[in-house]
């Protein structure tokens, strides 16, 4: 391990790291752009996530990574495994041990508490980005408040679909100034970026911009008077643990139209099929 | 009267090159002004400096503000700037496709200025949105159809649309009716007259087409390299037209 300064990075770009991190706690929702290094990763593989780990981790730190709620996908072994070789830190699949949670296109189900630190891997950080190619105009409209784009998306969305279809990536405004990207999430998990208790911090590796939520920050998600954001998930229970409450996959069984829905945060129905929990197609309820 | 608006001596060089050369006349509310000239003798220019899309090198360009009176506008901030261009300002530009979007439907192209200014509720807008259609003699069946979708004398009156929502006071208009066939012009300018009448909206319009300016202008400037050379009301200047050129211009037009 001892080949690669502490976490990889070395110093220098720490530090840098982190004054973006300071700036962007500093102005919730504001894009600090940052001089973002090449990783031995793709981009697309969270190379912003990782460069944001890497500057707030400390060797008395739990890392945790999970990738759509999994905690045994490629993408979270491979970055785990990366900051065991790098950082010798420990490791856990416990969202309640971390201390640093790395995460992609999910928010854990179960609350995070002060003291933790969310980092989310961020593939497009700027959310007129669609609307209005040009940057040097996008960075104007964010720096005069000009956000009535945003909302043309979502008036798109309801003339051509009935109601507001964006069910991920939904974008949201930051106490009552910036608008921001909260990263692929689903839109379920929208309502826990407000007022949480945790830091939660996000890197974009390939556009170089890192922007930060500090704890118990205010975040409204954009909506239509007569077409209010509704945090939605597929109208089914966990079929492994029975969770009514939590957001969850579609997994196609077979070729005959079979199919089950689970929880998509893998720790969390883990610890409650471990309480006794079951749902209907958990192995044990037949056995 | 206060003036709506009030251009004193506005003045553009493109390095050495005159854009526009010392250019000032006042604009009541209700009047509409023509600007004529051949190519290249600086009323796009003129134009733009005047909508706050380019910055004058000399001049002031003061608007009647519902809120705080006569400003420069050259001089105001940003922030100011654009928030007149987007409530009592509209810009129709030559090409339709550079005042729309076309990714976006018709009745989300007509909102936007809505929503910019703070409109949430969207049965509200829609209904805004196809309202105007309607005005502009665009069947609201198309409200959710692309303007990639519109003919072109079809995206021009949805640019008009767009701009007309939000209740302006002065709209510029750089060649309205260019690339457009005689009779979908003659319809587009008929249009235009109404709406300007019936909303007692100011206008500049810039155009080469003297047949618009006599439609529509109350008062007409000829523009020549850079200079204005000749201004008055508009039958005067086309009747009797004095300077050299003002007579080149009106005796190039073909008589069919």
């Amino acid at each position: 391990m001892s080949d690669y300064n502490f976490a990889y990075l070395d110093e220098q770009t720490k530090r840098m790291i982190r004054r973006a991190i300071l700036k962007g706690l500093a102005i919730p929702g504001y894009q600090v752009p940052f001089a973002s290094r090449e990783m031995p990763m793709p981009y697309g593989w969270g190379t912003g996530g990782v460069q944001v780990s890497a500057a707030v981790m400390t060797p008395d730190d739990r890392f945790k990574v999970i990738d759509q709620g999994a905690d045994d996908t490629t993408n979270a072994v491979s970055i785990r495994t990366f900051f065991e070789r790098t950082a010798g830190v420990a490791t856990t699949t416990k969202t309640s041990e971390a201390s640093v949670i790395q995460t992609r296109h999910r928010i854990p189900e179960e609350r995070l508490s002060e003291g933790q630190i969310l980092v989310y891997q961020v593939p497009i950080p700027e959310p007129l980005q669609f609307l209005e190619p040009r940057e040097s105009e996008t960075r104007k409209m964010h720096s005069l408040e000009e956000y009535g784009l945003m909302h043309v998306k979502l008036y798109e969305d309801i003339s051509r679909h009935g109601h507001i279809a964006t069910s991920y990536d939904y974008p949201v405004k930051v106490e009552g100034r910036y608008v921001m990207d909260p990263s692929p999430i689903p839109k379920f998990d929208n309502p826990k970026l407000g007022d949480m208790a945790a830091i939660q911090l996000f890197g974009a590796g390939r556009e170089q911009r890192i922007y930060a939520l500090p704890p118990y920050t205010q975040v409204v998600s954009l909506d239509f008077e007569d077409h209010p954001f509704e945090a939605s998930k597929p109208d089914h229970p966990c079929a492994m643990c029975g969770a009514e409450n939590s957001y969850l996959d579609e997994v196609i069984t077979d070729d005959t139209g079979g199919r089950m829905f689970v929880c998509s945060d893998t720790d969390f129905c883990e610890a409650r099929q471990a309480a006794g929990n079951t749902g209907t197609m958990n192995g044990r309820d037949a056995a | 009267m206060t003036p709506l608006l009030s251009v004193q001596g506005i003045t553009k060089f493109y390095g050495h090159h005159i854009g526009c050369k010392d250019v000032g006349f006042d604009l009541y509310p209700g009047e509409v002004m023509g600007i004529v000239g051949e190519s290249g003798s600086g009323k796009s220019t003129l134009l733009n400096c005047m909508a706050g899309h380019l910055t004058p090198d000399a001049g002031a360009v003061v608007f009647d503000t519902r809120s705080d009176g006569p400003k420069n506008t050259v001089t105001m901030s940003e922030p100011e700037r654009r928030m007149l261009s987007r409530t009592d300002w509209a810009f129709v530009h030559q090409h339709a496709r550079d005042g729309l979007r076309m990714g976006v439907s018709a009745g989300g192209n007509v909102g936007e200025r809505l929503m910019a200014v703070g409109e949430r509720h969207y049965c509200d807008i829609r209904a805004k949105a196809t309202d105007w259609l309607g005005r502009v003699e665009i069947d609201a069946t198309r409200v959710d159809d692309r303007p990639t979708t519109f003919s072109g004398g079809m995206q021009q009156r949805l640019q008009i649309a767009r701009n007309l929502v939000t209740g302006p006071r002065l709209v510029f208009m750089d060649e309205p009716t260019g690339g457009l066939d005689v009779s979908v012009q003659a319809r587009l300018l008929d249009l235009l007259r109404g709406l300007v009448r019936d909303m007692g909206l100011s206008a500049i319009i810039v155009t080469h087409d003297l047949a618009v300016v006599r439609l529509l202008a109350d008062r007409l400037m000829v523009m020549k390299d850079g200079h204005v050379v000749e201004a008055g009301l508009t039958d005067q200047v086309l009747d009797d037209p004095q300077h050299a050129y003002s007579q080149l211009l009106v005796s190039s037009v073909l008589q069919v």
